[in-house]
């Protein structure tokens, strides 16, 4: 128990890391996501075909071999080793948000596919009676529409990335798993720190999910119940 | 071609081991989920309990985590199991094992939400026919239940196995020679990490798209039921 209390703020470090890790990797996600979604349900086949490999390599493959893949890598070429890049590309903990950002963008941009064909089809006639240009269509009816019915589909999204953060350790970050990895290879006490980040893991994900359920009450503010005349107060 | 330096052959034996762990894992885990899925429908609740804190927990923490946690862990455990024994051995798992049971447990977390959709999809007035026709409570289940449950939770299961067979890359991380680990030898040896982690990444695809395949023949078998009249 000591050592768990004496341990803990180094645990606390680890878990503002994964934090970390896993808003970036959602923020960069989501910017690749909404393209390829866009592009995915383009009535062109070589609009859709681009979008198709992406989402079909990243959902089919681990994502620890994704990062492997980035970080050991692309090392192996001489040339992005001499490029403008390779600072950042040397760098594990940039390797592992670009890594997470274009894994979690292909299962995002599915999702949000999803959401874009279960618009009815007569918000999009009217919006096109409107007089709405394709662009504002996007911009003001289908993305905002979009978002709103995947929203619950991407909230398990969200708590599969903050999972998923956790292979940042097998390339030396120090998240939560990092962490508590290099605490036990000092005192061994393998079942307590693997607890205890699975604790720290649980408070997150219960955390997460409180902030995307108040955002889904929220989105949804048009489909609440109205006040009962009886609830006002006197 | 690509030149591999000889390593195809240890490849192609981490793939093999791959599958293997992918299909102990989904066995365990279908046992797993299935129990959890009773347990959760008993209504009996120091057993929903359980299921319930086994779900949550599992669902909420990393997989990588829950290898760690069971192959270190265990090791722990076990050693101490032993140690009362009076035997002062270091005992552990062996890492198929490990693996097998870590990535078990996942499966059956998230299977068991699938099954239990399932059981409630079935209208109870099926069971109550079987009933009245007098079949006794464990042959309705086999008979009537169990076939329609596994019809309907079929796409969910084939999805986690999907999700199952990705992960048995993390067993790596504790020694277990299977695909991912395999890669990473030959990458040691030659340096030519892009070449060989790019045709592990083409092997997991490979192995998806097949899988992917196998579980759209298992939906039609298991739908031919459902299948629309061909009408002349």
């Amino acid at each position: 128990m000591d050592d768990i209390i004496e341990r803990l703020p180094e645990m606390l470090i680890g878990a503002v890391t994964t934090i970390e890790l896993t808003l970036l990797a959602l923020a960069f996600g989501i910017c690749l996501a909404v393209p390829a979604a866009l592009a995915r349900t383009s009535r062109l086949w070589w609009v859709r075909a681009v979008p198709y490999a992406y989402i079909f390599v990243f959902r089919g493959s681990p994502l620890l071999v994704q990062m492997f893949l980035l970080y050991y890598g692309l090392s192996q070429f001489e040339w992005i080793r001499s490029s403008m890049l390779w600072p950042i590309l040397r760098e594990p903990y940039w390797c592992a948000v670009i890594a997470f950002a274009l894994n979690t963008g292909a299962y995002t941009a599915e999702i949000l596919r999803g959401g874009i064909q279960s618009i009815p089809k007569g918000e999009i006639e009217a919006a096109k009676a409107c007089g709405m240009s394709p662009a504002l269509m996007t911009r003001r009816i289908v993305l905002p529409r979009a978002f709103r019915i995947a929203w619950p589909a991407y909230g398990n999204e969200v708590i599969f990335m903050l999972k998923g953060s956790a292979l940042a350790s097998t390339i030396t970050l120090l998240d939560i798993t990092g962490m508590a990895r290099s605490i036990i290879a000092e005192n061994y006490l393998s079942l307590e720190f693997f607890g205890l980040a699975g604790v720290l893991y649980l408070l997150i994900s219960w955390a997460f999910m409180r902030i995307l359920k108040i955002v889904e009450i929220h989105l949804s503010a048009h489909l609440a119940p109205p006040p009962l005349a009886s609830a006002t107060p006197e | 071609m690509i030149d591999l330096h000889g390593f195809g052959s240890q490849l192609a034996m981490g793939a093999a081991m791959t599958v293997e762990i992918a299909l102990g894992a989904c066995a365990l885990g279908l046992v797993l989920g299935l129990g959890t899925a009773a347990m959760r429908l008993s209504g009996i609740k120091p057993l929903v309990g359980v299921a319930k804190t086994y779900t949550t927990v599992i669902r909420g923490i990393p997989e990588l985590l829950v290898v760690l946690l069971v192959y270190f862990g265990s090791a722990r455990i076990l050693t101490g199991i032993a140690e009362s024994f009076g035997s002062d051995d270091y005992v552990e798992l062996s890492p198929f094992v490990a693996g097998v049971i870590a990535l078990g447990l996942t499966f059956g977390a998230y299977a068991s939400e699938v099954f239990r959709g399932a059981f409630l999809a079935v209208p109870n007035g099926q069971l109550e026919a079987a009933r009245a026709l007098g079949m006794s409570q464990g042959h309705a289940f086999r008979r009537i239940l169990l076939p329609q449950v596994w019809r309907i939770a079929l796409p969910g299961l084939g999805n986690l196995f999907l999700v199952l067979l990705k992960d048995t890359s993390l067993v790596s991380v504790a020694g277990m020679e299977e695909l991912m680990r395999k890669t990473s030898i030959a990458v040691s040896f030659t340096k030519e990490p892009f070449t060989f982690y790019a045709v592990a990444t083409v092997m997991y695809l490979g192995m998806t798209v097949i899988c992917t395949a196998a579980l759209h023949i298992m939906e039609r078998r298991a739908n031919l039921g459902y299948r629309p009249l061909t009408t002349a």
